[in-house]
């Protein structure tokens, strides 16, 4: 005969064994995530002396499969370095895929353990080269 | 001779208005608190936290969502019949709160020399008997099958497919697993030999619990809650406001505090079925001690009702909703003939070992 009553009871079995169990809830803004070592979050622009170390090679911006990276290149007078004039992320087109980072022959671009990107108006998702460099 | 009115004494009217408050509040109390109750109880059962924000623990999140629902925007659509739409909700209310006046929550308490039975229908003659509803259950019966006209009515008032869905199956079940939920009762009558709450519960004093009078009435005490969480729509018979089907059912048209009566009728007809079950099968208020001091008796109560209700719960985390036509199998082709059954069986067991205490004389 098709015994009814057993997995009717085993169901109320599980659900009474997790009753006691410890939740597995992150009280986020109260408890922070373990971010992982290699967690991609916000870009950031590692400093040389009083700019960022980017060189304006254009292989960020190429690289991007999102096409978020403006570089607009110039020399620099005195040292006649090639330097980035501007370095604009629109994070909003960003897929965070790290390719950027891996692309930079300099180190100049890495990415930080930022992720919590809201805002409240698109213009505030325009990150430029100011936003973006280490600050001293 | 004390002061009387109409032919009843002053402390027969406080006693009326302070057991109809304090049970009022009380069910109110409780039906806001098994909404949060409801939440953690399921949360925790998935692992996760619950309401959490709103005070310690999410205490105050009842409150929170009494106020929120309560300030909301009150849309009656245009294509619904106004009055019906606005009565629904009410019929479907008012049922659930008022079964609770036959159903004894205590024991007699005797304050300044006048007896008061803990039963709103309920009051001491001058003799010191105590006099109730002597068709407390039918009025309970009649009671829970009018509540499902607010639900049909709510249906067919909004004038959506959705709702009017929703209604039908309101309907359709409570007919159905009202037989069943009725016929286990009459177990429970062939036993008692009354309709009285009163003496229903006096009945089962010294754990002379109805549930294990005979396997019968256990196996009826089952069945009576299983069909009793049918015909109030809970899961898994939650099928009028199956959202996966139906958007929410009856309720999918109302919002603000229409939409919170529903829910608190839902709530409150759970609390009315626990107490059901309680008096019935469980024993009432009867726990240890309960003679020499009567004001534990509503605490066993209330505690046998949260165990109840906290079952409820639990079983709404486990099960998945019921197919609507395995619903209607199962209410049909399952527990009537069971019940059907049960009554014979209870009628052959009285005659033949009787109506006593099983267990009892098993350890006699």
């Amino acid at each position: 005969m098709l015994n009814v009553a057993t997995p009717l009871i085993n169901g109320l079995k599980i659900t009474l064994q997790h009753l006691f169990k410890k939740p597995v809830t992150l009280q986020y803004p109260t408890e922070r995530p373990v971010i992982g070592p290699r967690f991609r979050g916000l870009h950031a622009l590692n400093r040389f002396h009083d700019r960022s170390k980017c060189v304006a090679c254009y292989l960020c911006p190429t690289v991007c499969p999102a096409k978020c990276i403006t570089v607009e290149a110039a020399e620099d007078p005195i040292t006649h370095d090639k330097y980035a004039t501007r370095y604009d992320i629109d994070i909003l087109r960003c897929i965070f895929c790290g390719y950027c980072v891996e692309a930079c022959p300099v180190d100049a671009v890495k990415m930080t353990e930022n992720f919590e990107l809201a805002n409240y108006t698109r213009e505030d998702f325009a990150y430029t080269q100011e936003m973006l460099t280490d600050k001293k | 001779m004390e002061y009387e009115i109409l032919g009843l004494p002053l402390w027969y009217y406080i006693a009326m208005v302070s057991k109809v408050l304090l049970v009022f509040v009380w069910v109110l109390l409780t039906v806001a608190y098994a909404t949060y109750a409801k939440r953690k109880i399921i949360g925790h059962m998935q692992v996760r936290l619950g309401p959490m924000r709103t005070g310690w623990h999410g205490l105050l999140q009842p409150i929170a969502d009494g106020l929120k629902l309560f300030f909301k925007e009150e849309i009656i659509p245009a294509e619904a019949s106004t009055f019906a739409f606005l009565v629904a909700p009410l019929i479907a209310l008012v049922p659930a709160f008022i079964s609770f006046a036959v159903i004894p929550f205590g024991s007699t308490l005797t304050v300044g020399g006048y007896k008061i039975p803990l039963q709103i229908a309920a009051y001491a003659d001058k003799g010191g008997s105590v006099i109730d509803v002597n068709v407390g259950v039918l009025y309970i019966l009649a009671l829970s099958s009018l509540g499902v006209y607010g639900i049909v009515l709510a249906g067919w008032a909004s004038n959506s497919k959705y709702s009017l869905l929703g209604g039908l199956r309101a309907s359709a079940q409570m007919i159905s697993y009202e037989l069943a939920a009725g016929l286990s009762l009459i177990t429970v009558f062939m036993v008692s030999g009354t309709l009285s709450m009163q003496q229903i519960v006096a009945d089962q004093a010294g754990f002379g619990w109805y549930a294990w009078r005979n396997p019968f009435l256990f196996v009826a005490f089952i069945i009576f809650f299983i069909c009793s969480l049918a015909e109030i729509n809970r899961t898994p018979f939650d099928l009028p406001e199956a959202e996966t089907e139906l958007v929410s059912g009856f309720c999918t048209e109302y919002s603000s505090m229409k939409y919170a009566m529903f829910f608190m009728a839902e709530y409150a007809n759970m609390i009315t079925v626990c107490a059901i079950t309680v008096t019935l099968f469980l024993g009432g208020w009867h726990g240890p001690f309960t003679d020499a001091m009567p004001i534990l008796s509503p605490l066993y109560f209330i505690a046998k009702v949260y165990a109840l209700i906290f079952l409820c719960m639990w079983i709404r985390a486990t099960y998945p909703r019921y197919r609507y036509d395995q619903l209607m199998g199962l209410g049909w082709k399952f527990f009537l003939p069971i019940t059907l059954v049960l009554i014979v069986g209870n009628a052959l067991w009285i005659n033949v070992v009787g109506a006593g205490n099983w267990l009892g004389c098993l350890f006699a």
